[in-house]
């Protein structure tokens, strides 16, 4: 990755001496590596290769936290790039910093290019939108959980692998059913907090946070101790507890289990289609993610996790407008429905999907336009826009020591998700102060 | 009589010693009182603004009980890291040392572990006891043993401690061959002659010979616990399970690089440095008292 920065460097350096016009650099901080890296890279070099204003450098700066860290030491040192990628939990750090960021809107405004923010799929906007709406940042990788089935184990266990898992009630019968047949693991997850406790309480449009889950102001305090988020957590340990759902950790290394066939349900992001497809060697599916019949609004829709693009301030016009461009250019349906397609990523513009839908794609790789249809199936309310938490990569941290608590029996449901919401809260008031 | 020697006058001491001052001041005593002076405010992560708190992030800390019972996990830790590596490094040292032939082959084989990062060490041992893939994990699962340290607090502390110290018994056990070298060999021949075995000779003659090696690595283990176990407890448990083996030092970089909270993270610091000032000062004190030189 370091030898292909270094190579694209170079390669930006030749175009800029080579050209007569000197052309303006843009500098992009991101956080990936590998296909999706090469993807990014690929996206810059296009776009460098469309007009001769403007050169895009793409640098990587480590993971999500080593990215944002990145940005901000440099915005202290005065040295930020122009565009920085920050993960979703990071949007209250970025909003909260006004001084050091150029919101989206201002930037396309100022430019003068012509841009419609309603193109972008509400759903995907609404986590980076002000209440008045108007956009902060560009969304850029978005994904939302789904249920990843591997329907080789359903038919071991002597199960019809397309037997309905609508429901979290089904699902329940069905782990039961794979434990008697003695699966080992019925049902793991990736990303507890975001699967089970985030995006569970917008799917059942249940508060995750007071005050619209922090889109209304940072005196906001956190809310997922109530009735519904209690009850999942708490049959949560009970399937833990009879061997039905297996812990694997915090990140998602559930994901190596069930790619490797040992699982029967996998609770996943839909991004995991570039990793699962390639590597599972048994047939599965994707299913929406199970909502507890008649528990909230459930199915409202669920929300994305993944990561936008920061404008950072304290740069010229004319490079804004060399930005301006750029975010254009991804926005486009043909950039996005390639970008969706390639790395299972949502497309971020209705057009995308529909030009997705046209060249075939969702006929050909069944289940790709779950995440997409789960996401945009219902108008978001309050509490599935998203969330806008300080802190909440802490908070995220918190709560997964508390959901181990409960894995292990050593706490109930209530009990960690009560300590959860105050040793959150705690650190939410800190944000409050640091913002003031 | 006096022998030292002295210089006369005060202008040539003082510039000899101006460099060494300097380094102390600007690579110790500068970021040090950073630290200090950013412990009493609550900053923005972009430094656009800073609220004075005075001891406040002192008092939110303190009343933490989550970051209180991180000391008991950090001591807990320290201990166990300190006397796993010293033990183990000078059991191998005491047999290196009595080794007549290929005794050079076996030093070399030995220091190699030290030179492999925390964190990668942290990635082998992980591979090790991976839940799923691990060998080491298959092994105890033939046994009869369900190894899961992903769950299970006493297996995550064992590994981390256990990751943490592999590394250092190379080190320690550099510092303890070069300590049994040193023991002039007339010392322990008298007492073998004397009729002493080989455990009463190491009881009462080694072992106190080789206090003044033993109290410097002591020091030093217990500075490498606090401080450089970083990225061992980062790869292999993330301060989990629940806060099984969040020890102080993981916690700065947690609430400073992953929570953005500088206040906190500087007061964190100051704490640390002052635990550890502390416990180097009763090392000194007491300790240092029974050491033999």
């Amino acid at each position: 990755m370091k030898l292909q920065t270094s190579i694209m460097a170079f390669a930006a350096v030749v175009v800029t001496v080579g050209s007569a016009a000197a052309q303006t650099e843009i500098e992009f901080w991101h956080a990936f590596t590998g296909a999706n890296g090469d993807r990014l890279a690929g996206q810059a070099e296009a776009f460098n290769a469309s007009q001769s204003d403007y050169v895009v450098t793409p640098s990587h700066k480590g993971n999500y936290s080593e990215t944002l860290n990145a940005g901000i030491a440099a915005f202290r040192a005065g040295e930020q790039p122009h565009m920085l990628m920050v993960f979703e939990v990071g949007t209250a750090t970025m909003m909260a910093a006004g001084g050091a960021i150029k919101p989206v809107y201002e930037v396309m405004a100022d430019s003068g290019i012509d841009w419609d923010p309603n193109v972008y799929i509400g759903a995907v906007k609404g986590y980076y939108t002000t209440p008045d709406g108007e956009m902060l940042s560009m969304p850029y990788n978005s994904s939302t959980p789904v249920l990843w089935v591997n329907r080789n184990k359903f038919e071991e266990a002597g199960l019809d692998p397309d037997m309905d898992l609508s429901t979290w009630q089904k699902v329940d019968e069905a782990l039961t059913q794979l434990k008697d047949a003695g699966v080992d693991c019925p049902l793991v997850t990736a990303w507890q907090s975001w699967v089970h406790l985030e995006n569970f309480s917008a799917y059942h449009d249940v508060p995750f946070a007071t005050k619209e889950n922090g889109f209304g102001g940072t005196d906001t305090e956190l809310a997922f101790n109530g009735e519904a988020q209690v009850a999942h957590v708490a049959k949560m340990g009970e399937w833990a507890k009879d061997g039905k759902f297996i812990y694997t950790g915090r990140r998602n290394e559930g994901g190596a289990n069930f790619r490797a066939g040992e699982c029967a349900l996998f609770t996943e992001s839909s991004a995991g289609y570039g990793g699962i497809s390639t590597e599972a060697e048994f047939d599965f599916d994707i299913r929406p993610l199970p909502y507890w019949a008649g528990q909230g609004n459930a199915p409202q829709n669920t929300i994305i996790g993944g990561a936008s693009l920061w404008v950072m301030a304290g740069h010229d016009p004319e490079e804004y407008k060399g930005v301006a461009e750029y975010l254009k250019f991804l926005s486009s349906p043909e950039v996005q429905a390639q970008w969706h397609q390639d790395s299972g990523y949502l497309p971020i513009t209705a057009e995308a999907s529909e030009l997705t839908r046209s060249q075939g794609f969702y006929d050909s790789n069944p289940g790709t336009d779950i995440a997409v249809i789960q996401m945009t199936a219902k108008e978001p309310t309050g509490n599935s826009k998203g969330l806008r938490l300080g802190s909440f990569d802490q908070i995220r941290g918190i709560i997964d020591e508390e959901l181990e608590g409960v894995w292990a029996g050593d706490k109930t449901a209530k009990e960690a998700l009560d300590s959860a919401v105050e040793r959150g809260n705690a650190l939410l008031r800190r944000f409050e102060q640091s913002t003031r | 009589m006096e022998k030292r020697v002295t210089f006369k006058g005060i202008w040539l001491p003082l510039l000899l010693a101006t460099p060494q001052m300097l380094i102390t001041a600007i690579f110790f005593f500068y970021p040090a009182g950073q630290a200090v002076w950013q412990s009493l405010f609550i900053p923005d992560p972009f430094g656009l603004s800073m609220q004075w708190v005075g001891l406040g992030n002192f008092e939110f800390l303190l009343s933490d009980p989550y970051y209180r019972a991180s000391f008991a996990t950090t001591a807990v830790f320290s201990i166990l890291v300190t006397l796993v590596s010293m033990g183990v490094a000078l059991y191998l040292a005491v047999l290196a040392d009595r080794l007549i032939k290929g005794s050079g082959t076996y030093r070399t084989l030995l220091i190699w572990p030290y030179a492999v990062a925390p964190a990668v060490a942290g990635v082998l041992w992980l591979f090790m006891f991976n839940t799923r893939v691990g060998v080491v994990t298959w092994y105890l699962g033939q046994l009869g043993y369900d190894w899961n340290h992903v769950l299970n607090e006493g297996e995550a502390m064992g590994l981390v401690v256990v990751a943490s110290s592999w590394g250092r018994i190379s080190y320690n056990f550099l510092f303890f061959l070069a300590g049994l070298q040193a023991i002039p060999k007339s010392v322990i021949e008298a007492a073998a002659i004397d009729g002493a075995r080989f455990w009463t000779r190491f009881r009462t003659i080694v072992f106190p010979l080789l206090s003044p090696t033993t109290f410097f690595l002591l020091v030093v283990n217990i500075v490498y616990a606090f401080f450089e176990t970083f990225g061992v407890i980062h790869t292999i448990t993330s301060g989990g399970p629940q806060q099984a083996t969040t020890i102080l030092v993981y916690k700065v970089y947690a609430d400073g690089f992953v929570g953005q909270d500088l206040g906190s993270s500087a007061a964190q610091s100051v704490i640390l440095l002052v635990i550890v000032g502390i416990l180097t000062i009763i090392q000194f004190k007491f300790i240092e008292r029974r050491v033999h030189y």
